[in-house]
């Protein structure tokens, strides 16, 4: 450079750049400290309201993965389960056995048989269930008939909540669920080592039940497994499909204009209109049956199919054009260009889209109540078409029970969807790891 | 009209070519729109076979857009309309009769920035063949392959490697892959839109040299902005200026002695 184009400093009051850095250079430098104190400051509270979300809910849930069993010495008389004589599977379904556990538990902690106030005392330690584990036992174990066996059954709500601590042993008699009757009797039996907390495995296996104590997340998890399956087997091709057409082929016109515009209006609308719609349109007018999986499924699927198009057009927007231009400079046509390099390109983003999109489906409740989903299902849905529920409206009626059993069901099934989200989005975060292609 | 301006072309030639080669593409009264925007006034230009073309002018001149009528590549564009004659063999590319896929193979393409699919070296010389199914069975597709590299200028450098994914190549080897892929499906017209331009001035010596030898089998079409390189690969050179075709001929006689003002101007330098 010439001299006369260099900056000529001393001619007038101005600053030099020098001068003029030194009183801004402070000040910018203050202004990004700032900014990234606000940014730490943002995440630090999300991780804060983050740590106290799992702690209230693990706090309170983790104890639902156990779970009080009393192992009862049961007298299996042969008399009760046979038809004159004969032991036969009728008889076995048919034989008594409220009474053959009231004289087990009777027995086992050595109260008055013939004490009827006792003996109801006595029935409340175990669960109403107990009948059917006796049932189900001897149903497995035909042999045993004749003889005394040691059978692991249920303890009632409040002898489990009890035991791990959520009814307080230092309330007076007058408002604790349990007496000091059954409290002596409890103790006995954890003395003899008969009662005892065991991993909980009811609560993986076992449908809804109004017992606290036997009731478990399974059928809804195998409703919530085929609404997926519904919302998956729909919404990925109808949803992929609309947006490599959308993308690639659709002309820009003011058709298209509005119909993206409705998508990502789509996207925002409250999951009870859907639920409103499937009502209408699945239920009332195709007719198919209320509160299954199917109906769920469809309407599961209508909420996500806006997420699932507008991260499959993301996606497929994100390939390169001049990968586009490649393939149809060596002659493709356009739906081999597609085909062949645009749409593997955007796979893993389309993968992300659909998990996310299921991620939330999975989560949703209010739609589900729309369809008559909130009703008690205790058999596991055999078919998309047979009655169902799904976990968060499992979550939803637990977290009406008043029982401090349901509390820590509540949570437990919770924990149970959280683990099945984050499992999904780890699986997402997976697949855009290992297909992600670069160039 | 079509035999008035045959002749009126026969004379052209003969006055600027000694001996007159087979026109392998020819546009005629070419206009390009872009939306309400024209890009291309009435551009003639002859593409003669078995020669370089090239194309050069100052940047948004319409060198590349009339580069892309040859191979109906502006067809990808929503807005972009394109009136006149454009022919192939002296066929009407733009003629419903012609299917664009078809066209594309007989007119390949090679772009600005150098395109390998994110697929390996095979992959990328093979896909042409394979889609157009150019090969009966997987020796024939390798020889394709081989033989394609090869003329490429490629092979030796790739021979172990052809399982490597093509985006590792360097940037002039990709670009040389990308020939290679546009030679793959033996294409008659290979258009080459600054396949220099990202390149450094070796790999840039390597792609000349190679479009020289390429020129013995195809039919060239290149744009350029380094008016050294338009002297040195191409046997004519058309200067576009504003959208227009402003002066077109044998190489030697633009540069050494243009008859447009504006050509003399950008040519040495004056603009551009």
């Amino acid at each position: 450079m010439t001299d006369s184009t260099q900056p000529s400093r001393p001619t007038s009051g101005r600053k030099t750049i020098g001068e003029a850095m030194k009183s801004s250079l402070k000040s910018r430098y203050a202004a990004e400290k700032r900014f990234q104190a606000y940014g730490i400051i943002a995440i630090a509270l999300g991780l804060i309201f983050l740590g106290l979300l799992f702690y209230s809910i693990i706090s309170r849930g983790y104890t639902a993965f156990e779970q009080t069993i009393i192992d009862l010495p049961v007298d299996l008389p042969r008399a009760e389960f046979s038809v004159d004589g004969q032991v036969t599977d009728e008889a076995i379904s048919k034989a008594n056995y409220s009474k053959i556990v009231r004289e087990a538990i009777v027995k086992t902690v050595g109260a008055d048989l013939s004490n009827r106030g006792e003996v109801r005392k006595v029935l409340e330690l175990v669960s109403r269930e107990a009948s059917n584990q006796i049932r189900n036992f001897v149903a497995e174990n035909p042999d045993a008939i004749g003889t005394t066996q040691i059978i692991p059954v249920l303890a009632r709500g409040d002898v489990d909540s009890l035991m791990k601590g959520q009814i307080r042993r230092d309330v007076d008699e007058s408002r604790r669920q349990l007496d000091d009757q059954q409290l002596v009797w409890i103790d006995q039996l954890i003395e003899e080592g008969r009662l005892e907390k065991r991993f909980n495995t009811f609560i993986f296996t076992e449908g809804p039940s109004s017992r606290a104590e036997s009731s478990g997340i399974a059928v809804a998890v195998m409703g919530s497994a085929f609404m997926m399956g519904v919302v998956l087997l729909l919404a990925l091709p109808i949803g992929v499909a609309a947006s490599i057409y959308l993308e690639e082929f659709a002309p820009k016109n003011r058709w298209t204009d509005l119909i993206e515009v409705n998508i990502n209006n789509l996207a925002a609308v409250p999951s009870i209109v859907y639920g409103i719609l499937g009502l209408a349109v699945f239920i009332n007018y195709a007719g198919l049956p209320r509160s299954s999986a199917i109906v769920g499924g469809l309407v599961l699927t209508l909420m996500t199919l806006p997420t699932i198009i507008i991260a499959t057009r993301a996606a497929l927007r994100a390939v390169p054009p001049s990968i586009r231009e490649a393939a149809l400079g060596v002659g493709a046509s356009k739906n081999q260009a597609v085909f062949h390099h645009v749409l593997p390109l955007a796979a893993p983003g389309v993968m992300t889209g659909t998990i996310i999109g299921l991620a939330q489906a999975l989560g949703e409740t209010a739609p589900l109540l729309m369809i008559g989903m909130v009703a008690f299902v205790n058999d596991f849905p055999t078919s998309p078409w047979s009655p169902a529920t799904a976990v968060p409206v499992q979550i939803f009626l637990w977290a009406n029970s008043a029982e401090r059993a349901f509390v820590e069901r509540t949570s437990a099934a919770i924990i149970i969807l959280l683990v099945f989200l984050i499992c999904m989005n780890a699986l997402a975060v997976f697949l855009r790891r290992r297909f992600e292609q670069r160039w | 009209m079509d035999a008035s301006a045959q002749t009126m072309n026969t004379n052209r030639e003969s006055t600027v070519v000694t001996n007159a080669p087979h026109i392998k593409m020819k546009g005629e009264k070419v206009n390009v729109f872009y939306g309400e925007k024209q890009a291309l006034f009435d551009v003639d230009l002859e593409v003669p076979e078995h020669q370089v073309t090239a194309l050069i002018g100052p940047s948004g001149c319409g060198k590349s857009t009339f580069l892309r009528c040859l191979n109906r590549m502006n067809d990808i564009i929503d807005i972009c309309q394109v009136k006149g004659n454009i022919t192939l063999d002296k066929t009407d590319i733009y003629d419903s009769s012609v299917d664009v896929v078809e066209l594309r193979a007989r007119v390949g393409m090679v772009f600005q920035k150098p395109n390998p699919f994110p697929k390996s070296i095979f992959e990328n010389v093979a896909y042409g063949p394979k889609i157009h199914g150019l090969a009966r069975n997987k020796t024939e597709l390798e020889e394709i392959v081989v033989e394609s590299l090869q003329k490429a200028g490629l092979f030796e450098e790739v021979k172990d490697r052809l399982e490597e994914p093509g985006t590792g190549l360097s940037g002039g080897q990709q670009q040389r892959l990308c020939i290679a892929r546009a030679i793959a499906v033996s294409p008659e017209v290979i258009l080459m839109d600054e396949p220099c331009s990202a390149l450094d001035p070796i790999a840039t010596a390597k792609v000349e040299e190679l479009i020289d030898e390429l020129r013995q089998n195809f039919t060239i079409v290149i744009v350029t902005h380094s008016m050294q390189q338009a002297a040195r690969v191409s046997q004519r050179t058309a200067f576009f200026h504003l959208g227009m075709l402003v002066e077109e001929g044998v190489t030697d006689e633009i540069f050494t002695n243009p008859t447009d003002k504006r050509t003399q101007d950008y040519i040495t330098g004056r603009f551009g």
